[in-house]
This record gives structure tokens, C-alpha cells and sequence, in this order.
């Protein structure tokens, strides 16, 4: 018999790997200690990490958040903790985070923001979740509750509280029943946050919603001879004309006549994270439209509308944001028809809007240059029309590869609100902080309160982060 | 096959005229003085070298490309700048393309129905009934739920040949529908395009595949450098090729 011939009499059963291939230790091998220089470097890293901790848990430990002012939080860091000890203030925060959360506006009021953000996460659910039953009344649910503790907290009244417990829950319903119906909401929200931000009379938001009835009708009269862009034109220019010069008279002659509305607030005593979401949401929600049109219109064979659009996306992109908020401060104005009252807000949001809208534009550009030709080749061979086939083939699969870029855009101007506080707007890092530490009582104090507006925008830029992140896995229908 | 080949009527009436059509590329000369009428029922094979034109002349068709002299007619309508004429042709003109095209974010069967609702603003209901019709003549009606990217790719270009039939054109244009296919999944779409000339359709066919060309081809079209070179029936056009041109071509593709 030959020495390679062999037969297995038995089979052998599966083992465990040995201790040091698997779990955690396996992992720590791998990933910590593979190597020396690997070993020097992990324990440099935790020695690092203890240091930090060492050197800022104390001061957070040590945090006061009874105090009426800065020596009196000193004194109680020293009576608890010794003389080298440090300690937060967070009494600050405690005291002041109104000013954070509304500016100046007014506080017998604040009920009108918080109402306005549970409406506008409400409106969201529809455009986050589109039909998704569970997640929609997920969404609504919690926010419904947590927007309803915040009413009955600033006690706007009983009567109002039971309206509001009643519209909750009536949001609530839709949400498990028919999410889809939210949109309606949604479509609505622009101007009820405007009119429940600003107040003032009710027919201030009717005439701009007029504005856009205006638009919607010139078009739709003029599509049929002047086609699509031209009418659109048309209708935007026609509304323009109307916002700007004869609305205000109109509304003011309707409110003579008919005097509905609640207590008007000024822009200028907005401030804190009211502000930044007042801007970055419009400007957000606005941009992304804008920035499609812009995109299309930079590959569009129609020369006039391409050199439009090449020329306002490079102008726009070459030119740094605060310019173009000082151009909403001073400029502007001079352009302006003397009767227009333009609030500084909305000017700002505009041209914040235009700003963001032309840094999207590039990037859906670059979605658009990801898809195969074959793809505009079908929906053409199909006979579909241009529009059509934006909207059902291109913008769906353009916008999908373009979700992390239109995210980055979106989390950056959020965080570019913070700059209106040098047009003299009150944003909650530069504007409100500086309010708040130039107060005798809290003089001196330095991390607390950029610690809360970072842990806010953290928050904020985190959330918008992982939603795009949930939508792409949603998304990913390629099976690449 | 020779009984099938005898139902496949060839009726009088003109589907495509195209008269002294001229393309260009910039300053390159693609098609030369092409002339070329189908009729209704016709199955019509173009081969030729690769950038003979066979491809760009087919695209002139559905006006994916667009001609710059000389007249193409399809269906009595004639393709210029005129948008409701070239959207009215290609509604009445399904085509095939060599990389299927599906739409990867919708699912087959959404495939198959958009352009029905959209253009044909079909009833939603009506366009699925009639698309999973023709997912079952295709062969795939299991797969009507999964997306594109689930399939391999002859069953795509078998959804690719349905969603085009979804518009109930009355010509169909194929662009090279094979070649870029295993060779064992050429034939699942074979079958499928012998089935519908069987079925009376006019078709137009850029392919390689010379045995469906002698099996449903009335007409064999070979181009060269833009031109139509000789045209002929597929018996007389494979043995009895004509010019010195065809004749290379043909030992160089039936030569192994």
C-alpha cells in the first residue's frame, strides 16, 4: 500500500476557535496591540484620553446650576470641591436659556415659537417618512407630547392648551391613518409659521399666499403660448411685482376694513436658536428646488438660460457669504421701492437661500453627470417629455447619489446662521452669548454657554447626518 | 420556423420612409445619402463593421439623433425641430438599447408601467394589468416586484423588450440587444424578438446574430462607412453576397 493513499473513518466535529482568535482579545490583538509601534501608539492614545478626562470631568463633576451669578457659583465650587478645584457654571444656562432659545422675543409669547417648531416637525414627518404609517406616528406621537409638556409649561391659557391637545391629536390620527394627508400641512406650514411667528394681522400671510396664487395663475394662463420656463417667468415677475408694490397697501386696506390677527412681533426681537431655525429651515427648504432648477439649468441647451445659470452659480460661489449679508443689510434697501417695508429677515433668508442654492446646484450637477446617458436615452425613446422625464427618471436617481453632498450643504448652512450676527441679527453664538456675558453678574464666564449652543447645533447637524444616512441604505435599490 | 416565417405578412402600407438623409458629427460625415423605406410588418436586419452608421441610423429613427439633410417619415410623421411630432413618433416607437436602460430605482413592474401612465395617461390599474401581460410573454412575470439590479441580464433585456411593448408601439427599434449578454442568455431574447416578428411587428434590428437574421429577417441591410452598401433577402444576401465589401465582411463573422 502507497503512503499517499488515505480514508477518513471519521468525521470531525466543529471547534471553537483558540481564546486569542476570537471575542474581544482577537479583536484587541487585531485592531490595538498588532504591532510595537501599534502597542506604543494605543497606550500614548490612553494615556491621552485619561489626561482629558482627568483634567475636564472635575470642572463638569463640579458644575452649579443654583446660582444668581458668577461669584456665587465660585463660592460654592470652593465650598464643595476646594480651592484648586474648578467647576461649571451652569446656572447661567439655567437662568438665560430663554435668551438662547428666543432672543428677545417676548415671553408672555413663547408659546407661539414652540407651537411653530411642533408644527414644523410635524410637517416634516411626510417629507422624512413619506408614507411609512409607523415611523410617521412615531414621529408626530413624540413630538405631539413633547410639544403639548412645552405648552402647558409656558401656560398659554386653558383654552388655548385644550385647542392645541385637540390639534395634536388630531395630527396624531392622520399621522397612523393617513400620512400621506400630512403633506397638506406641510404645503400650509410656510405661512402659518409666518403668521404664528410674526403675528400681526392675518392678512399679512394672505396677501404673500396671494403672491403665489398670482404666480400660479399667470402661469397656467400663459403655459399654453409662452411653454413651461417663459410662463413661469412670467408668473414669478407678476408676483414679484405684486409682493412689492401693491401688497402692502392691499393688506392694509383689508385690515382697516376686516381687523383679525394677534400681537405682531418685530424681527428684531428675534434672536438665539429661533433665528437660526427661522433662517436655515426657509433657506434649507427653499434652496433645494432653487438648486435643482439651477443645475438643470446649467446643462440646459438653451444658451440664454445656461449663461444665466453658469454665471449666477460661479458669481454666487466667489463671493463670500458675509458679503452677501451685507448686501441684505445695506444695499439692498437702496434698490427697493421706498413703501416696501422688507424686513431684514426675509432679506437676510433670501439671499442666504440663493447662497446655499448655488453651492446645491454643483452638487446635483455632479449627481446628474453620475448617471448613465442611457437613462435620459430611455425616457426619451419612451416619449417622455423633458419635465417628465426629470422628475419620474433623472431627478430620482441624481438627488440619491447627491444625498451626502446636498446633507453637507444643508448641515453647512445651519451652522452659517451663526454669521448674520455680524449684520447685526441675533444669532445664539455671537449675538446672544456676547448679550449674555456682558452682564456684571456673569462676567468672566467663558466655556458654559458656547458649550450649550455647540451641544444644540451638535444635535441638530448630528440628527440631519444620520436621517441622510437611514435614506441611502432606504434608497439603495441598485443591489450593487 | 419556415411555418411561422410564412405567417409573417408584409403588408403595402409605409411604416418608415427616409429619403437623401445626411449626419454629421462635427465634421465627420456618419451617414451619407441613406434611403430606405419599411413597411408595415417588415423585420429588417442592419449589420456592418463597427462605426459603419448602423446604430446612429436607427437612433435617426426615434430622433435620438438628429439628421441634418434630408427627410425621415415615420408613421406619416415627418421627425423635424417640431417637440409634439418627434414626442408623438417616439410614443408610437418602442426601442431596445444594447445596455437595457432600465430604470434602477423603480421596480419591473414600475418600469413597465410609467411611461403608459404618463404619456398614455393610462388608468394605474390598467397599465399593471397590461404590463403584467407582458411580463408573462417575456417570461418573468414572477419578477415583476424585484428591482432591475435583481436580475440577470437576459431577463433585463426581456423587461427591457416589455416595457417597450407596454406603449403598444408599432415598430420596434433594437440597438445591438444581444451584445452585451453571456452567451447562454442570447438566446432567452432571441426567442422573445423571434416570437413578437411572428406576431406581425415591424422590426428593425442592429445585431451580429446572422442565424436570426436567416430565421425572421425579410431584408438584410449592410452598411459601410455610413452608407447603405447592399440590401437583400437574407438567402440571396448570405449566399450571394454582391459587393467585395460584403463579401470580406460575411467570411469574417461566419469565417469561425
Amino acid at each position: 500500500m502507497s503512503d499517499s493513499s488515505f480514508v477518513r473513518t471519521q468525521m470531525l466535529p466543529p471547534e471553537v476557535p483558540p481564546l486569542t482568535e476570537r471575542g474581544l482579545v482577537r479583536w484587541m490583538r487585531e485592531n490595538l496591540f498588532s504591532s510595537v509601534l501599534n502597542t506604543v501608539l494605543t497606550l500614548a492614545g490612553l494615556a491621552f484620553v485619561i489626561y482629558a478626562v482627568a483634567a475636564t470631568l472635575p470642572w463638569f463633576l463640579n458644575g452649579v446650576w443654583n446660582a444668581k451669578d458668577i461669584k456665587e457659583c465660585r463660592e460654592i465650587v470652593l465650598a464643595n470641591a476646594g480651592p484648586e478645584a474648578t467647576g461649571a457654571c451652569w446656572a447661567l444656562i439655567r437662568e438665560r436659556w430663554h435668551q438662547f432659545l428666543f432672543g428677545f422675543y417676548p415671553a408672555d409669547l413663547y408659546w407661539r415659537p414652540v407651537l411653530a417648531l411642533g408644527l414644523l416637525l410635524v410637517s416634516l414627518a411626510p417629507l422624512l417618512y413619506y408614507s411609512m404609517r409607523r415611523a410617521n406616528l412615531i414621529l408626530v406621537g413624540t413630538v405631539s407630547v413633547l410639544t403639548l409638556i412645552a405648552l402647558a409649561l409656558l401656560a398659554p391659557g386653558a383654552a388655548l392648551l385644550v385647542l392645541f391637545a385637540g390639534l395634536f391629536a388630531a395630527l396624531t390620527a392622520v399621522a397612523w391613518y393617513a400620512p400621506q394627508k400630512l403633506v397638506w400641512l406641510t404645503l400650509a406650514f410656510p405661512l402659518l409659521a409666518f403668521a404664528l411667528l410674526w403675528g400681526g394681522s392675518v392678512w399679512g400671510p394672505i396677501g404673500v399666499a396671494a403672491g403665489f396664487g398670482i404666480l400660479a395663475l399667470v402661469y397656467s394662463l400663459t403655459k399654453s403660448f409662452l411653454g413651461v420656463v417663459v410662463a413661469t417667468g412670467a408668473g414669478v415677475v407678476a408676483a414679484a411685482v405684486w409682493w412689492l408694490m401693491v401688497q402692502t397697501s392691499v393688506t392694509t386696506a383689508l385690515h382697516g376694513a376686516i381687523p383679525l390677527g394677534i400681537q405682531a412681533v418685530n424681527s428684531d426681537q428675534f434672536g438665539g436658536f429661533l433665528l437660526a431655525f427661522v433662517i436655515g429651515v426657509t433657506a434649507i427648504g427653499a434652496s433645494l428646488p432653487i438648486g435643482i432648477l439651477l443645475a438643470l439649468g446649467r446643462r440646459s441647451d438653451m444658451m440664454l438660460i445656461k449663461t444665466l445659470c453658469v454665471g449666477f452659480i460661479e458669481f454666487v460661489r466667489g463671493v463670500p457669504l458675509i458679503t452677501v449679508l451685507f448686501v441684505a443689510t445695506l444695499l439692498l434697501g437702496y434698490f427697493l421701492p421706498p413703501q416696501s417695508n422688507f424686513d431684514l429677515i426675509l432679506r437676510v433668508i433670501i439671499l442666504v437661500t440663493f447662497f446655499s442654492a448655488a453651492y446645491l446646484a454643483e452638487v446635483i450637477r455632479g449627481g446628474l453627470a453620475a448617471l448613465p446617458k442611457g437613462q435620459y436615452e430611455a425616457a426619451d425613446a419612451l416619449g417622455l417629455d423633458y419635465w417628465q422625464a426629470q422628475r419620474l427618471i433623472i431627478m430620482p436617481q441624481a438627488l440619491k447619489v447627491s444625498i451626502p453632498g446636498i446633507v453637507s450643504s444643508f448641515i453647512g448652512l445651519f451652522k452659517d446662521t451663526t454669521l448674520v450676527a455680524f449684520v447685526g441679527l441675533m444669532d445664539p453664538l455671537k449675538g446672544v452669548t456676547t448679550i449674555v456675558r456682558a452682564d456684571v453678574a456673569w462676567k468672566g464666564i467663558y466655556w458654559e454657554p458656547y458649550i450649550f449652543v455647540g451641544a444644540i447645533f451638535f444635535a441638530v447637524c448630528f440628527g440631519m447626518s444620520r436621517y441622510s444616512m437611514y435614506l441611502e441604505r432606504k434608497l439603495k435599490t441598485d443591489h450593487r | 420556423m419556415a411555418e411561422a416565417t410564412k405567417k409573417m405578412q408584409v403588408s403595402d402600407e409605409v411604416a418608415i420612409q427616409i429619403s437623401s438623409m445626411n449626419k454629421w458629427y462635427g465634421q465627420f460625415h456618419v451617414l451619407r445619402d441613406i434611403n430606405m423605406t419599411v413597411h408595415r410588418g417588415e423585420r429588417i436586419v442592419i449589420c456592418g463593421p463597427s462605426g459603419s452608421g448602423k446604430s446612429t441610423l436607427i437612433r435617426c429613427i426615434n430622433r435620438l439623433e438628429e439628421h441634418q439633410s434630408g427627410r425621415i417619415v415615420v408613421d406619416g410623421t415627418e421627425l423635424t425641430n417640431d417637440l409634439k411630432n418627434i414626442d408623438k413618433v417616439r410614443s408610437e416607437v418602442g426601442m431596445v438599447f444594447q445596455h437595457f436602460n432600465l430604470f434602477p430605482h423603480l421596480t419591473i413592474l414600475e418600469n413597465c408601467t410609467l411611461a403608459p401612465i404618463w404619456v398614455r395617461k393610462t388608468p394605474r390599474k390598467e397599465a399593471e394589468e397590461t404590463a403584467m401581460h407582458y411580463l408573462h410573454k417575456v417570461k418573468i412575470p414572477e419578477q415583476a416586484h424585484k428591482y432591475p439590479g435583481q436580475l440577470s441580464g437576459g431577463q433585463q433585456q426581456r423587461v427591457a423588450i416589455a416595457r417597450s411593448l407596454c406603449m403598444k408601439p408599432r415598430i420596434m427599434l433594437f440597438d445591438e440587444p444581444t451584445s452585451a449578454l453571456d452567451p447562454e442568455m442570447i438566446k432567452e431574447v432571441l426567442d422573445t424578438m423571434i416570437q413578437l416578428a411572428e406576431e406581425g411587428m415591424t422590426m428593425l434590428c442592429v445585431t451580429h446574430e446572422m442565424g436570426f437574421a436567416q430565421a425572421v429577417a425579410n431584408r438584410v441591410v449592410f452598411m459601410d462607412q455610413g452608407q447603405i452598401v447592399e440590401q437583400n433577402a437574407p438567402k440571396e444576401f448570405f449566399s450571394n453576397p454582391q459587393s467585395d465589401r460584403t463579401k470580406l465582411f460575411l467570411s469574417q463573422i461566419l469565417g469561425h
